[in-house]
Formats: structure tokens, C-alpha cells, sequence
């Protein structure tokens, strides 16, 4: 990287592509996300939202485009993809939400929480365990830290995974969909974990449904549609005042 | 009849003896039986379509056979292609073959029903290669195929009494000749059953343990 460039964001996406096949998933996807702020991605089931998110921390490699994080490109060396090894440096200073939870069956709670500071990052035991005490207690989990995950709730499980993802001092988080698979009655309990987040200036960028939240606690609205960016504005400005016709269509369908 | 079992157990510590190299034979399948069966576990999930089906048409193959005949074409067939080797060597290589299938089997179907998303999380959080197969991947396969391969212990220490027709000296060869020797068949066969008993009795006993200890730590 120049040195000269002052690095503006803390993740940036350059005109993104992403094809399956014959179908075009993702084109000219470009936005970047300055420190501490949140970025909330909108848009119909099918627009590529996930697979944009996916895109971004390389658990599916884009066909163009690049991803800078802090500056530094994501998944290309001097023109050739990573080695694997190099790869995975870049991807755990990023961290990832999923929909489903995705946590690890065979461990604890505390032991999902430390995994990825011991094994990948090099912490002692004792240090990490110490930092997830403290990052369950902020989940309101403390109590559950010895309990393996199919015990746990919904909400819990998600709780926990957002523990997991803040134990490793991230640049970004990302969220993939992290309410889609709860109850109504229990996504609350994430949505305010997730804003307590974005209060206190983590960066995030969150791939959801949930319109309150977007309106509440995100900085920027990205609407998504057919693989492209259509409207990139401020929550109070999407909200109210939609730019384009395909916003507007859309807010009718998913606020109240 | 109860002099019949007095001889038998003036004889106990040669049934003792058999059932050590049973144990033996058991626990040596057992071990080597799972590393084999994971590495053709691997090729029948291979990327290449030829190799897939080559080893499941195998894998099916030696599932079809009796274990007797794969004993006898191990110790009596392959001297005549100028393959000799003594009776142990050939006992725990007919067994291992024979069960590695079977294990193979078990986990190939863990690896499949393994979800994708799980490999996802772990590279998502700075796993890969190795570190990712020994951390995420393996204590999964573990969890889901280890109480299948408990019971499938049982099968094999019974199958370790077919080795006596060529001549191993496990329980139910000792038992045999016991016999043959006093003229004791009913105390004698009765004894070494008593014995698989105990030990089928003690592997469930420690399935289970693993069945409890997998539950715990099952996905969703």
C-alpha cells in the first residue's frame, strides 16, 4: 500500500462482483466504512446482501473488485490470490454474525469464546479466558459460560456468538442477518446487545431486516437491489424521503 | 457336570490368557481399524468422481463378505501368491481390512452430515488447514461417529473368535482345546461366552459414556 494515502476506512469495498454461474449475484458494489461508524445493508431476500457480506472477509472470493481493510487488500498479493495462511491473518481482524449462530457444538460458551484468541491469535488461556468473562458478562451471560451451546436459546446462542466475535478485538463486525432466525419476542435481546455496540463505536456493518434498528442505530443505509447499490443515504433520509422509486416500493413491503 | 467346570477352572488361567490376546486382538483392530477407515473415509469424499467410486464400490465390497472367508483367503489363499505371514500378523490384518470399511462408513457419513457453515465459522475466525481440521472439523467427526464405532467394538471382538481356525490363540480357541483336551464342552464353551459377556457388558457400559459425553455436545 502507498503510505501517502491516509486510510479513510475501515473497510472498503471497490467495485465488487460476484457471479454464480450465469447469474450476475453481485456488480460494481463500492462503499467504504470509516471507523466507528455502523452501516446498515437493506434490501430484498435476493439482492446479495449475504454474499456481499461473504465477499467482504473472503468465505466466498469475489470475481472482481477489491476489499481493503485498514488500507490493505483483502485476498490478493501482487495479483494472485493469498496463500490460505496469509488469508486467515486478514480475516480475524474481521468478524462475523452469523444468521444461524454457528457455534461450536464440541465446545463450552467460554470455550467457543477463546478458541479463535488461543489457537489463532496466541493468547494465553488464562488471558483470554479472563477478556471472555468479561465480554460474557456484557452479553448478560456470565452464568453460562460452562454450558454447552444446544442448551441455550436463540437469543442466547447469538449472544454468545457476538461475544465470540468481539474476543478478538476486531476492526469490523459483521452481521449476517443475526435476528432472520429468532422469535420476535426474543430479538430484542440481541438488537440491544447490537446497539450498544454501535453506541460505544464499533465498527459495524449489519445485513438486516429489522427496519427499527436501521432507523435507531445505523449511520448509513446501504439499500441493496438485484446485486447493485441503489440508494446509500442516512436513515433519516431513506426512511422519510427515499430517493428512488425501488426504495420506496420496498419500505411499503417491509415497514409495518 | 460340576467336575466338568472344577477342570475348567483348574484351566482359568489359560481362559485368562486367551481373553488377554482377545482384548489384545481387539483393541488393536479397534485402533487401527479407525485410522485406516478415516483415511478411506477421505478418499471416498475425494474431489475426483473415479477415486469416490472405486473406493465405495471396495468399501461395499468387503461389507458383502464374511469375515471367515476374508480370514481364510488371508491366512490359507495369499501363500500361494508367495504371501506368508504368521497366523497373528494375518488375524489382525483380515480384521483391521474387514472393519476399517465399516468405520469408513460411520465416518464418512458424519463428515457429510458435518454442516458446511461449521467450516465456514471456523474460517471466518482465522482457522485453516490443519489447525482447522484438528480444532473444528475432528472433534466433530469424533462426537457423531464415536458411539457408532463403540458398538461396532462389540462386533469386533466377536469376530476375533473366528481367528482360532487359523490357530490365533484367543479366548475361543482356548476354549476349544480345553475341551478337546477333558472332554468338557459344556463348562467350557459356557465359560469363554461368560467371559464375551463380561466383556460386551463393560463396552456398552463405556458407549454409553461416550453417548452422554456426545449429547452434550451436539449440534443445535
Amino acid at each position: 500500500m502507498p503510505p501517502d494515502t491516509a486510510v479513510r476506512y475501515a473497510l472498503e469495498a471497490r467495485r465488487l462482483g460476484k457471479r454464480f454461474g450465469s447469474h450476475q449475484v453481485l456488480s460494481e458494489v463500492s462503499f467504504g466504512v470509516p471507523p466507528g461508524k455502523t452501516f446498515c445493508i437493506l434490501g430484498p431476500s435476493g439482492s446479495g446482501k449475504s454474499t456481499l457480506l461473504r465477499c467482504l472477509n473472503f468465505l466466498e472470493t469475489p470475481d472482481e473488485g477489491e476489499v481493503l481493510l485498514d488500507g490493505e487488500r483483502v485476498g490478493f498479493r501482487n495479483g494472485a490470490y493469498m496463500k490460505e495462511r496469509e488469508l486467515s491473518l486478514l480475516r480475524v481482524r474481521m468478524a462475523m454474525v452469523f444468521q444461524h449462530f454457528n457455534l461450536w457444538p464440541h465446545l463450552t460458551v467460554l470455550g467457543n469464546v477463546i478458541e479463535s484468541p488461543v489457537y489463532v491469535l496466541g493468547r494465553s488461556r488464562d488471558q483470554a479466558t479472563a477478556d471472555a468473562q468479561v465480554l460474557l458478562s456484557k452479553v448478560g451471560l456470565a452464568e453460562k459460560q460452562n454450558v454447552y451451546p444446544h442448551t441455550l436459546s436463540g437469543g442466547q446462542k447469538q449472544r454468545v456468538a457476538i461475544a465470540r466475535a468481539l474476543a478478538i478485538n476486531p476492526k469490523v463486525l459483521l452481521f449476517d442477518e443475526p435476528t432472520s432466525s429468532l422469535d420476535p419476542e426474543i430479538v430484542g435481546e440481541v438488537l440491544l446487545v447490537m446497539r450498544q455496540l454501535a453506541s460505544e463505536g464499533m465498527t459495524m456493518i449489519v445485513v438486516t431486516h429489522e427496519m427499527g434498528f436501521a432507523r435507531e442505530a445505523a449511520d448509513t443505509t446501504i439499500f441493496m437491489d438485484a446485486g447493485k447499490i441503489v440508494e446509500v443515504s442516512t436513515p433519516d433520509e431513506f426512511f422519510v424521503q427515499p430517493r428512488t422509486e425501488r426504495a420506496r416500493q420496498f419500505l411499503q413491503r417491509y415497514v409495518r | 457336570m460340576t467336575n466338568d467346570f472344577l477342570t475348567v477352572f483348574r484351566h482359568f488361567d489359560q481362559f485368562l490368557g486367551g481373553l488377554w490376546n482377545t482384548l489384545w486382538l481387539a483393541g488393536a483392530t479397534l485402533v487401527f481399524a479407525s485410522i485406516l477407515g478415516c483415511g478411506i473415509a477421505a478418499l471416498m469424499l475425494a474431489r475426483q468422481r473415479s477415486i469416490r467410486k472405486l473406493v465405495a464400490f471396495l468399501v461395499d465390497g468387503m461389507r458383502c463378505i464374511p469375515f471367515l472367508l476374508l480370514a481364510y483367503l488371508v491366512y490359507y489363499g495369499l501363500p500361494e501368491l508367495g504371501l506368508q505371514f504368521d497366523s497373528w500378523t494375518c488375524g489382525v490384518s483380515a480384521l483391521v481390512l474387514y472393519h476399517s470399511a465399516y468405520v469408513a462408513e460411520i465416518v464418512r457419513g458424519a463428515w457429510t452430515s458435518l454442516a458446511r457453515e461449521q467450516i465456514n465459522a471456523g474460517k471466518a475466525f482465522g482457522f485453516h488447514g490443519y489447525k482447522l481440521f484438528r480444532r473444528i472439523i475432528l472433534p466433530q467427526l469424533f462426537f457423531a461417529s464415536a458411539p457408532v464405532v463403540g458398538n461396532q467394538t462389540v462386533q469386533i471382538v466377536k469376530d476375533t473368535a473366528f481367528l482360532m481356525i487359523i490357530t490365533v490363540p484367543e479366548l475361543t480357541f482356548v476354549a476349544s482345546s480345553i475341551q478337546a483336551t477333558y472332554f468338557v464342552p459344556f463348562a467350557s464353551f459356557m465359560v469363554a461366552m461368560l467371559l464375551y459377556w463380561v466383556v460386551t457388558l463393560v463396552i456398552e457400559a463405556g458407549v454409553r459414556r461416550v453417548e452422554v459425553s456426545a449429547s452434550l455436545r451436539r449440534a443445535a
